[in-house]
């Protein structure tokens, strides 16, 4: 599966990641004085680390479940770290979400002060994001993971509003309280694989997760200390508080950023460096895992409908959102998992533009208050459209590109444990009435004051959104683009689960495929979105029936594991 | 039976003089080169001057030192080839170590050295102090250092910590026109002191309890015999172990440190928070993992675990509760020495790598931490609390930056040299299993960041006061900042040839051919 698979095209990825960084350096060491030329030069690495990105996808293998892009070159012989990069089916599409981001990002903002160091902190946390997403060494993941947080803490101290101090730091320390568990557990990782297995030590994912080597005690502490770190980083719910601060603080770039890119370290460590090193304890932490992502999808909702902060409650929407990555990532089941996958990137998308377009109001309205705005549609349709259809995607209608995503995952819930899966039903409901609730204040009523003369969308801030809402609509449609991608890798991930955990039994599915999927989509398209709905819908509750004896096995964990 | 009736039938002759049983150890110089050099260099500055009265330009006492701390860098360097080529071996009649450990730590101590040199030219001329003095002392001292990282014997390991602590107590009161010097001086001397009584004592006993104040005979001793009323050299090793955690400012023989620290001319506690903890930990590897450590680690490894947690917490929830800046550094030192500690308990080979590894990062660390603080405290050293560092993002930039850096490298942040070398020292502990006490470094680890992210938060997103002055950077402090930014990125990025030098530096114990 590894080593020696050095594809004709393993520059790309050390280029994809490297590019950012070099275009940081360049960006420092640019006179002063040339305030005209930071945000191209920005700018053009950006696209540039972004076009690399497309590149990477367009050349991906869809149907090879394995690492594509691979390399492999050591960095500290000493210790046995390797800079081992490699990118499956799971990680690409975060891949290619963080080369699409960033330029919009920046594109869609301006920082207030300091431009120069601004930019170059971005570029720095963009190739920090490629690399965690590609890097298949566990130190070297670490290291990208821990990195982030650095220019994240500037860009929130320097740039954000208000309380950003208290912010940034709170982000920092939450963060890296996680990772110093980490941290211990992913070097006991390592020095208990070769105690078990003999030979170098190693930290190379691929290697330890084939053959681990250590007891079932061994890998559940273990996994709980990575489990605290990604829970920490997803945020799930008693570990989030960080986050609406860290959101609300942030400036528009930032909020973008961790929204879309920062938050997916977490679940995608949980499938990365959780499920697939740690399948057996993954199994065996299921049930408080579900629970917790169950809380956080309620509470996040409810909590969202309290806010009187626009921004505030968009962050809140978050934690409900990534609720629902954690719900169907560990129904351990494809589509579960799947789903996850597709809410990963999709949320990424609506609410860095909900963000975006948040920042555009505050711009011109300078309060985040919902109180203080009231019938903005009149004074700004454009923006009243925008945003309509990204709140409309954020709920899930379908048809847009929030709805396939959470259909899957709560599929997957539904087929292991079905209690769960209704709870977090009612996540999608509250989603609607706090989305809506929040758009009626304030794009209905009566526009007065400043609120009736607030200027419309310009130009360059609809080309800002236009990819984003292109996006929305054909992820919408055709999320088969995205699941036959990733199926084949993901589906490989259940397969090892099942084979190294002997108690687990894959619940597996026969109603929707991506072929039947797409039918559903074609349905969509021709208007009928309410077709194709129903047809899955009805698959869901065959998936439920067949579900039971997966719910048993899910029963069967809990009493092994007390 | 018969070599005890040899004996009686000795015993009642006269005892005739022993002389052809006294052999005079066989000298080559060779072995203790960088420490001989470092020794004349420091002598012949001294007599220079002397006879030279007054006509010395004062820039030739640094550039003296440094290059003393250069050639014996240089003479290390056929050392290491030649201990690569023909293995450890022990001189001076078993009292003289040539091992990549010793040679590598004295690398180290004479890295310290450079840095504090460098600062001192600056700092004394600042301060109008300049005097030859400063500069002998800190090469007499870098030479007892040198002395105790490479001693094979507890007694030359008792006198090299005696010419390193007495220069570094005289260097810490040095400053005459301030009153903290003076009191920093006397509080390491007294505490020092006792510290050193201590040590001498733990040799002793140890010295009853093995017959031989020989670490390589120490530890065969050891591993043939099995001692059935071993009070007495528990108590050494008791004993010897308060006399190093004094040394390396481990709680809770740490009370004098923050003080000192503070008190100390900044130059020299840079200089002496590197060189001080370089051989005392040393000294401390070489003691308790090689000598004691095959036969007694299972005795001393509970107490090393005790010094490194207490260390690892006082340190980071010291750091916290100060306000001034180098008294954060200080306790923060405390949290250092309680990660190094790690490497220490480790009692393996990967435990000494990664303590020399960690050293190696805290030199630079700590060089350029107070070499920011001496920057920013100006004429003086009146400015040293948290307040002055308030806007220095935008008044002072670059130092900014550089001080950024270097905190986040004492942090542990990813491509820092504090990362590799916290994960190394992680490693290890793990590795012995003592992965408990490795959370509990990583978690104070996240507690001092609290503090280092104050520093970062108040030099960039504080406003600078009115009136800021525009800091002078003196030209050597600025290479200093520089080699050690250059240090701590360099380290953090590419440390594999300088992972590997450490590798092959594990201290070895060569018996005496007799």
């Amino acid at each position: 599966m590894i080593a020696g698979a050095q594809t004709a095209q393993a520059w790309l990825i050390p280029a994809m990641i490297l590019v950012p960084f070099v275009g940081a350096g360049v960006l420092a060491l640019l006179p002063a004085r040339r305030t005209d030329l930071f945000r191209p030069v920005a700018l053009l690495v950006s696209v540039a680390a972004g076009v690399l990105a497309i590149y990477l996808l367009t050349q991906f293998q869809a149907s090879d479940p394995g690492f594509q892009f691979e390399v492999d070159q050591p960095w500290i012989k000493d210790l046995g770290i390797s800079l081992t990069f490699g990118v499956d089916g799971i990680s690409l599409f975060l891949v290619v979400l963080t080369g699409v981001i960033f330029p919009i990002a920046l594109l869609g903002s301006k920082p207030h002060h300091d431009p120069k160091p601004y930019y170059t902190w971005l570029l720095v946390l963009m190739g920090a994001s490629m690399g965690v997403f590609c890097a298949l060494d566990l130190v070297l993941f670490f290291v990208f993971f821990e990195l982030v947080l650095v220019p994240m803490y500037f860009l929130i101290g320097l740039w954000g509003y208000g309380e950003r101090v208290y912010a940034a730091t709170k982000f920092f320390l939450y963060t890296m309280f996680g990772s110093a568990l980490m941290l211990v557990g992913l070097v006991a990782t390592a020095v208990l694989h070769q105690r078990g297995v003999g030979g170098q030590l190693t930290f190379n994912l691929v290697d330890i997760a084939a053959n681990p080597g250590f007891s079932t005690n061994a890998g559940r502490l273990i996994f709980a200390s990575f489990a605290i770190a990604f829970a920490i980083k997803v945020p799930l719910v008693p570990l989030h508080t960080w986050l609406p601060d860290a959101h609300t603080q942030a400036p528009t770039a930032g909020s973008v950023i961790l929204a879309a890119v920062m938050l997916k370290l977490g679940t995608y460590g949980f499938l990365r460096f959780g499920l697939y090193l740690f399948p057996e304890a993954a199994v065996w932490a299921k049930p408080v895992l579900m629970t917790l992502a169950v809380l956080g999808i309620t509470y996040g909702a409810i909590a969202a409908t309290m806010q009187t902060d626009l921004k505030r409650l968009v962050a809140y929407s978050s934690v409900a959102h990534l609720g629902f990555i954690v719900l169907g990532i560990f129904s351990l089941t494809v589509v579960g998992i799947e789903g996850g996958i597709l809410v990963m990137v999709n949320h990424g998308i609506t609410t860095g533009a909900l963000f975006l377009l948040v920042g555009m109001i505050y711009e011109r309205r300078h309060t985040r208050e919902i109180a203080d705005l009231a019938g903005l549609q009149k004074s700004a349709p454009i923006l009243a459209a925008v945003f309509t259809i990204v709140m409309l995607a954020s709920v899930g209608l379908p048809g847009l590109n929030g709805f396939p995503g959470e259909l899957l995952a709560l599929l997957g819930a539904f087929q292991t444990s079905r209690v769960w899966g209704v709870i977090a039903v009612t996540g999608v409901i509250l989603a609607a009435l706090y989305m809506l609730w929040a758009y009626q204040r304030t794009f209905h009523g009566r526009a007065t004051g400043a609120n009736a003369t607030m200027p419309d969308m310009r130009l360059p801030e609809m080309l800002v959104m236009a990819p984003l809402v292109a996006l929305i609509v054909f992820l919408g449609l055709f999320p088969g683009v995205m699941i036959d991608r990733m199926e084949p890798s993901v589906k490989a991930l259940m397969a090892h689960v099942d084979e190294q955990v002997d108690s687990f039994q894959q619940t597996t599915y026969t109603f929707v495929g991506p072929a039947e999927a797409r039918s559903g989509e074609g349905g969509g398209e021709h208007g009928g979105s309410d077709h194709g709905g129903g047809e899955q819908g009805a698959g869901g509750e065959q998936g439920g029936e067949q579900g039971a004896g997966g719910e048993q096995d899910g029963r069967q964990q809990d009493g092994g594991g007390r | 039976m018969t070599g005890l009736l040899a004996l009686l039938a000795q015993s009642g002759e006269p005892i005739a003089p022993v002389v052809e049983q006294f052999v005079t150890p066989s000298i080559d110089v060779s072995m203790i080169l960088p420490n001989l050099v470092l020794m004349l260099g420091g002598i012949l500055l001294l007599t220079l001057v002397s006879v030279l009265k007054g006509r010395v330009p004062s820039w030739l006492f640094p550039v003296w030192t440094i290059s003393t701390a250069v050639a014996a860098i240089c003479t290390v360097v056929p050392l290491w080839q030649r201990f690569g080529e023909t293995g450890p071996e022990t001189g001076m009649g078993g009292s003289v170590g040539l091992d990549g450990f010793s040679l590598f730590a004295t690398i180290e101590i004479c890295l310290a050295v450079i840095f504090g040199a460098l600062l001192l030219s600056d700092y004394l001329r600042r301060e109008r102090l300049e005097s030859p003095e400063w500069y002998v002392l800190v090469l007499l001292s870098a030479s007892g250092a040198v002395t105790m990282v490479s001693a094979d014997d507890l007694i030359v390991l008792f006198v090299g910590l005696e010419i390193l602590s007495v220069a570094v107590y005289v260097l810490s009161a040095m400053h005459r026109r301030r009153l903290s010097s003076q009191e920093a001086g006397l509080k390491y001397f007294v505490l020092g002191a006792f510290s050193s009584a201590f040590l001498l004592y733990g040799i002793a006993l140890t010295y009853g309890a093995t017959g031989s104040t020989n670490l390589a005979d120490i530890q065969e001793y050891l591993s043939v015999n099995l001692i059935a009323q071993n009070a007495l050299l528990l108590g050494g090793l008791a004993l010897m172990l308060v006399g190093f955690g004094f040394k390396i400012a481990a709680v809770p023989f740490h009370t004098w440190a923050p003080d000192v620290y503070e008190g100390s001319p900044t130059p020299v506690t840079a200089y002496m928070a590197a060189a001080v903890k370089v051989a005392a930990f040393g000294a401390l590897l070489r003691v308790f993992v090689v000598a004691l450590g095959p036969s007694y680690q299972q005795e001393w490894q509970p107490a090393i675990a005790a010094l490194a947690v207490l260390s690892l917490i006082v340190g980071a929830l010291g750091a916290i509760a100060q306000s001034n800046v180098k008294r954060m550094l200080a306790y923060s030192s405390i949290n250092h020495a309680g990660f190094i500690l790690l490497g220490v308990l480790a009692a393996s080979a990967a435990g000494t790598e990664a303590a020399l590894f960690y050293l190696l990062a805290y030199t630079f660390m700590a060089a350029g931490s107070f070499a920011v603080v001496m920057v920013v405290s100006r004429t003086g050293e009146h400015h040293q609390s948290l307040d002055d560092y308030r806007g220095l993002g935008t008044v002072r930039p670059g130092l900014a930056l550089i001080f950024t850096v270097l905190l986040l490298s004492q942090a542990g942040v990813p491509l820092t040299v504090g990362f590799i070398a916290k994960f190394y020292v992680v490693t290890a502990a793990v590795e012995s299993g003592f992965g408990w006490v490795a959370v509990v470094a990583m978690l104070t680890a996240v507690i001092s960041a609290f503090m280092y992210l104050r520093i970062v938060a108040t030099m960039y997103f504080g406003d600078a006061p009115e009136g800021a002055v525009r800091l002078r950077i003196p030209a050597a402090t600025g290479v200093a900042l520089g080699l050690a930014l250059a240090g701590v990125l360099l380290l953090g990025i590419v440390p594999g040839p300088v992972t590997n030098m450490a590798h092959a530096a594990v201290a070895q114990l060569v018996a005496v051919g007799r």
